[in-house]
């Protein structure tokens, strides 16, 4: 049966473009930087065609619901596993800690 | 850069090719909505590593010839769409994923 | 990637202070919306990061430099080059293209070494420069991601990267470009190039009439970044000159 993927999305229906402008905010030009650098020589951890394979691969409503570096940090991620680089453990880890810190700077928080 | 004349491509610029109707699982660069449509070579980029095994972290070697390959609009679309009778699609096509097409 | 990195964009005060112990606290600089010589209606980073996705950016950062993956100093570098490169890069190798005949052939004959020879390099992938005439309009996506001449014209806009553009771009390219205000009369052949592999394309719009006397710098300051990828044409010259 013929498949058409997520990502393969030419000649869909969708609706009006919003051309608003955004510039890169810091934290998006750094995941942007990360996986550039990550990418090309000397780490050379991944190709391109590995990032792309792993962002089709993402859960659907992270690819459409989530923002474009959204969809890259996730799949930085999964490289970072899938390479022995880091284990999901000690993201996880260490990615409670980071929400614990910014929600109590951000005082108010529970 | 560009190898216009890549001593073992396939196709030459001016020939009819048709884009094969498959649907293989995996990382793919040739998208769904061309695939069995019929166009043109205007183009031969040179050759470049597989992209369907770069995807997986391999060398994508021996180099695949890419073509550029132009589409009446028309011939994509049959009239489902919002373009003029002249306009037209190019897309980039690796060698494995074209067929001579019935002239 | 060469030492053409230290140039950034012509006459424009990039002085910045980033690269430095750049934190999550420290945020874009108002300098650096202005220098980039167009404006950001949006200027989201003033707030601390407060999505989990910021949060994962983090994370996997400090454990990458914790580990001696990654350091600090380079991730900001990285951030430098990519903040060096701007529309205005590609503005300057169209102005050129318009007043040089031959290095128009060079950049149509081979993209990625007359774009070097401006000082920008373009490595790893083919740059392919198309011409916009008056008989053909070319307009580029990319229907399975987001694939750009980056390295030219820096990090695509958000628009180029939606759901909405990638689909209809191939399939309703004239109703695309009406959203962006450019309409074309129907016996000009409007190609969408789907940027579907290793080939990057830079669209060079028509130059606008009435620039005859135009220095190369304000032909660039008329090129913009949508006719570099054909959803507009390049500005008409303003004032109008006038008779």
């Amino acid at each position: 049966m013929a498949q058409r993927r997520m990502h393969d999305m030419g000649g869909l229906e969708a609706g009006p473009i919003d051309r608003r402008e955004h510039e890169p905010t810091l934290v998006e030009r750094r995941i942007d930087a990360m996986m550039m650098i990550l990418r090309d020589k000397p780490h050379a951890l991944w190709k391109t065609d590995e990032n792309r394979r792993t962002i089709e691969g993402l859960p659907p409503e992270l690819y459409d619901g989530g923002a474009y570096y959204q969809r890259w940090v996730e799949s930085m991620r999964r490289l970072l596993v899938e390479k022995g680089v880091l284990s999901d453990a000690e993201i996880d880890a260490r990615l409670a800690e980071v929400r614990a810190r910014h929600r109590g700077a951000a005082g108010g928080g529970s | 850069m560009r190898a216009a004349d890549l001593p073992d491509a396939r196709f030459r610029v001016g020939d009819r090719v048709r884009v094969r109707a498959a649907y293989p699982p995996g990382h793919i660069r040739t998208p769904f909505y061309l695939r069995g449509r019929t166009g043109r070579v205007i183009g031969v980029h040179g050759a470049f590593p597989n992209p369907e095994r770069l995807a997986w972290g391999e060398d994508g070697l021996p180099p695949i010839p890419l073509y550029e390959v132009v589409f009446a609009m028309a011939a994509v679309w049959q009239g489902d769409g919002a373009y003029g009778a002249r306009d037209s699609l190019a897309a980039d096509i690796y060698e494995h994923w074209l067929e001579e097409a019935a002239t | 990637m060469s030492g053409a990195d230290g140039r950034g964009p012509q006459g424009l005060a990039h002085s910045h202070d980033h690269g430095h112990d750049r934190r999550e606290h420290g945020h874009r600089h108002d300098h650096e919306a202005a220098a980039h010589g167009h404006s950001h209606p949006f200027q989201p980073d003033l707030q601390e990061p407060s999505q989990d996705w910021e949060f994962l950016e983090i994370a996997l950062r400090e454990l990458l430099i914790e580990k001696g993956v990654l350091s600090a100093r380079e991730i900001a570098e990285k951030i430098d080059q990519w903040d060096r490169r701007t529309p205005q890069n590609g503005a300057e190798v169209i102005a050129r293209a318009w007043v040089d005949p031959d290095y128009k052939a060079r950049l149509l004959a081979d993209g990625n070494a007359a774009v070097a020879e401006l000082g920008y390099p373009f490595e790893g992938l083919e740059l392919i420069a198309v011409e916009n005439t008056p008989q053909r309009h070319h307009m580029v996506v990319c229907t399975l991601c987001s694939c750009y001449p980056r390295q030219l014209l820096g990090i695509p806009p958000l628009w180029y990267k939606s759901r909405a553009y990638r689909s209809r771009a191939v399939r309703e390219p004239r109703a695309v470009l009406a959203e962006f205000g450019t309409v074309l009369p129907e016996d000009v052949e409007v190609r969408v190039l789907d940027s579907t592999a290793d080939c990057r394309y830079l669209v060079i719009p028509m130059r606008p009439a009435g620039t005859e006397g135009l220095s190369e710098a304000d032909l660039a300051a008329l090129v913009t970044r949508d006719s570099m990828i054909g959803t507009a044409q390049a500005r008409a010259p303003h004032p109008a000159p006038t008779a």
